[in-house]
């Protein structure tokens, strides 16, 4: 700033020479790129593709190991089953994982909903869908509650759902005094409870709607995520709350819209285990949380928030169950399993590294 | 100028705890100009812009908008009232697209049911908008408008967001630092563009810390200096050197008479 200059000069002395060179506007390096260069950018623009090729070459490794006893309708459709629950609470997960957040409470939510519908149906004789309505409308509120805590209190989400883990877990013990309500009893009083145990079989395939369930979930939140303003603006605060809501996203009201509706997932989640264990168990469900985030995470979710897919969630938890049964059918001790899965979530956390490199 | 201000501020306070950001200062903004806004670090630039486009809400003082009174509590409404701003930072997000980062938060649905019951978003339409933007603009040439803006260079970004406010600025165009992160072409295709939405008729204010830039494109400088307006110049009677000394307080400006 040294140099008193003459005011108004319309072009600036070092910028003459501009005039002669390139004229080319920006553009995109084009040079040849290797395989391995295309495959993460590949990679980078389909998220969900990574867990999909490891689902399906888990398939294939377990089936050629196994045979017809791992690759029969009926075994295939019962790992559906069993990852219906983690499915369902997953996609909870991956909204709050897609905001930058975590949230650790997603299975007390869950047990809570599903005791407050047995207990509301069964000993209140309140009639079953006002139950049901009154357990989805606790989850609501344990997720709103959340929201507010993490949006406008400005609480860390690990510390906010640490917290109401705890708080649910033990209002769900208090509340039940730790009573299991039976089958029978549901099946008597309220068997709209037990909906989602319900199911449909094809040849030797068996979905229960539980399964159903997952899957219709998991497609509409795609489709809101990559096809709505709303599923749009999640990934804007996920990715940048800051340039979000500079850009004019009311980055208060999505995330206490996400823990909401997070939260009513829950609830959907705590109805369909009723189907998927009977009875209303205030026990049930304790690893729910670490299995959803699990899921997520080997569903190549970043867990910085704002990148991957609610598809690769499903497949990362259609993974873990493809080990869990293959590993089983194999007859290994279970903990192989568990290490393998601890395996697999290193390994998804450095791949997502790596694919993000693409960006620098 | 006998001209009405298009947007002027009287009387901003602005607090951060024990710190006056804005300590009574005024703003005038006419129709069709390039008023500059410079001032030292900490002479409140930011907490001025950021008042008059919405981001913070002062603590007192009044922002007229063609006459009219305007209480802005978030860019939003800003926005809506047709003061579009680009930020610094940009305001972009990197893991989005190119045409959902130009629509973020004025998004297009499709007509009929499936945009009303089922929000689904007109994508066909609104890519072809930001084409369209883009290459009117001339900033850059787009091969895929769903690219990650991530993996954009900062020029391209900057033509973004650039582009972003062009489109749908109605009434003024704020640009914050729009050159400082750029190299010497990419500035230059800038500065060019800025020219250029003026001579559409659109007011432009823009922040800078590049001396030449300002006096190359600016009509009107605004010096602010602790938390106030110190003065405004014209960039044909003063030299760059004299706008600096007013900026640092090396020299005080005779006493404002317009």
């Amino acid at each position: 700033m040294s140099e008193p200059q003459a005011a108004s000069k319309p072009h600036l002395e070092y910028e003459t020479v501009l005039s002669k060179s390139s004229t080319q506007i920006a553009q995109f390096d084009t040079h040849d790129k290797t395989p391995l260069q295309k495959f993460q950018h590949f990679l980078h623009s389909s998220p969900a593709a990574v867990p999909l090729i490891v689902l399906l070459l888990s398939v294939a490794i377990f089936g050629t190991i196994l045979g017809t006893k791992f690759f029969s309708a009926f075994s295939l459709t019962l790992i559906l089953q069993q990852v219906a629950i983690t499915g369902i609470i997953g996609a909870a997960q991956s909204l709050i994982i897609l905001t930058a957040g975590i949230d650790l409470s997603v299975g007390a939510i869950m047990v809570l909903s599903s005791v407050i519908m047995g207990q509301f149906a069964v000993n209140y004789g309140i009639p079953a869908p006002l139950a049901i309505v009154c357990g989805f409308v606790v989850g609501a509120l344990c997720g709103y509650i959340n929201g507010i805590l993490v949006a406008r209190v400005k609480l860390p989400p690990f510390i906010v759902t640490l917290g109401m883990w705890q708080i649910v877990l033990a209002s769900n013990f208090l509340y039940s005094a730790n009573e299991t309500i039976r089958s029978q009893d549901l099946q008597a009083k309220a068997p709209l409870l037990q909906l989602f145990g319900e199911n449909i079989r094809i040849g030797g395939a068996v979905f229960t709607y539980g399964v159903i369930a997952m899957v219709l979930l998991v497609l509409a939140l795609w489709y809101v995520l990559n096809r709505t303003a709303w599923g749009r603006h999640l990934y804007a605060v996920g990715d940048d709350p800051d340039a979000a809501e500079l850009a004019g996203v009311n980055v208060k009201g999505m995330l206490i819209s996400v823990y909401t509706l997070s939260g009513v997932i829950c609830a959907l989640g705590g109805w369909a285990l009723i189907g998927r264990i009977g009875s209303v168990s205030p026990t049930a469900g304790q690893f729910a949380n670490i299995e959803s985030i699990t899921a997520v995470v080997i569903g190549g979710l970043s867990l910085f928030g704002g990148r991957g897919s609610i598809l690769g969630m499903l497949f990362g938890a259609l993974i873990v169950g493809v080990f869990q049964l293959g590993l089983r059918l194999i007859g290994t001790d279970p903990q192989w399993t568990y290490m393998l899965i601890g395996l697999l979530i290193i390994a998804a956390v450095a791949i997502d590294q790596w694919i993000r490199k693409v960006a620098g | 100028m006998a001209q009405e201000p298009i947007l002027s501020a009287r009387g901003l306070i602005k607090r951060y705890g024990k710190v006056t950001a804005l300590d009574r200062a005024d703003f005038d903004l006419y129709p069709g100009e390039i008023l500059a806004v410079i001032g030292d670090n900490g002479a409140g630039k930011s907490s001025l812009i950021k008042a008059i486009s919405g981001a913070v809400t002062p603590d007192e003082g009044e922002i007229t908008l063609e006459g009219k009174t305007v209480s802005f509590r978030s860019p939003i409404e800003a926005r809506k009232a047709g003061i579009e701003t680009v930020y610094q930072n940009l305001a972009l997000s990197p893991a989005l697209s190119i045409a959902d980062n130009m629509f973020l938060g004025r998004e297009i649905r499709k007509p009929g049911v499936l945009g009303k019951v089922f929000r689904s978003l007109d994508r066909a339409a609104m890519e072809k908008f930001a084409r369209e933007k883009l290459s009117e603009l001339g900033l850059m040439t787009i091969q895929n408008i769903n690219q990650a803006v991530e993996t954009l260079s900062g020029g391209q970004r900057q033509g973004v967001a650039v582009a972003r406010a062009a489109a749908f600025g109605s009434k003024v165009i704020i640009l914050d630092e729009p050159t400082a992160a750029l190299g010497v072409k990419e500035s230059r295709r800038v500065l060019e563009l800025i020219l250029d939405v003026r001579s559409r008729g659109i007011p432009i204010v823009l922040i800078s810390h590049n001396m030449p830039h300002v006096f190359e494109v600016a009509d009107r400088i605004h010096i602010h200096r602790l938390g106030r307006r110190l003065t405004v110049i014209n960039p044909k009677d003063y030299s760059m050197s004299d706008a600096v000394a007013f900026m640092t307080g090396a020299k005080s400006p005779e006493p404002l008479a317009a």
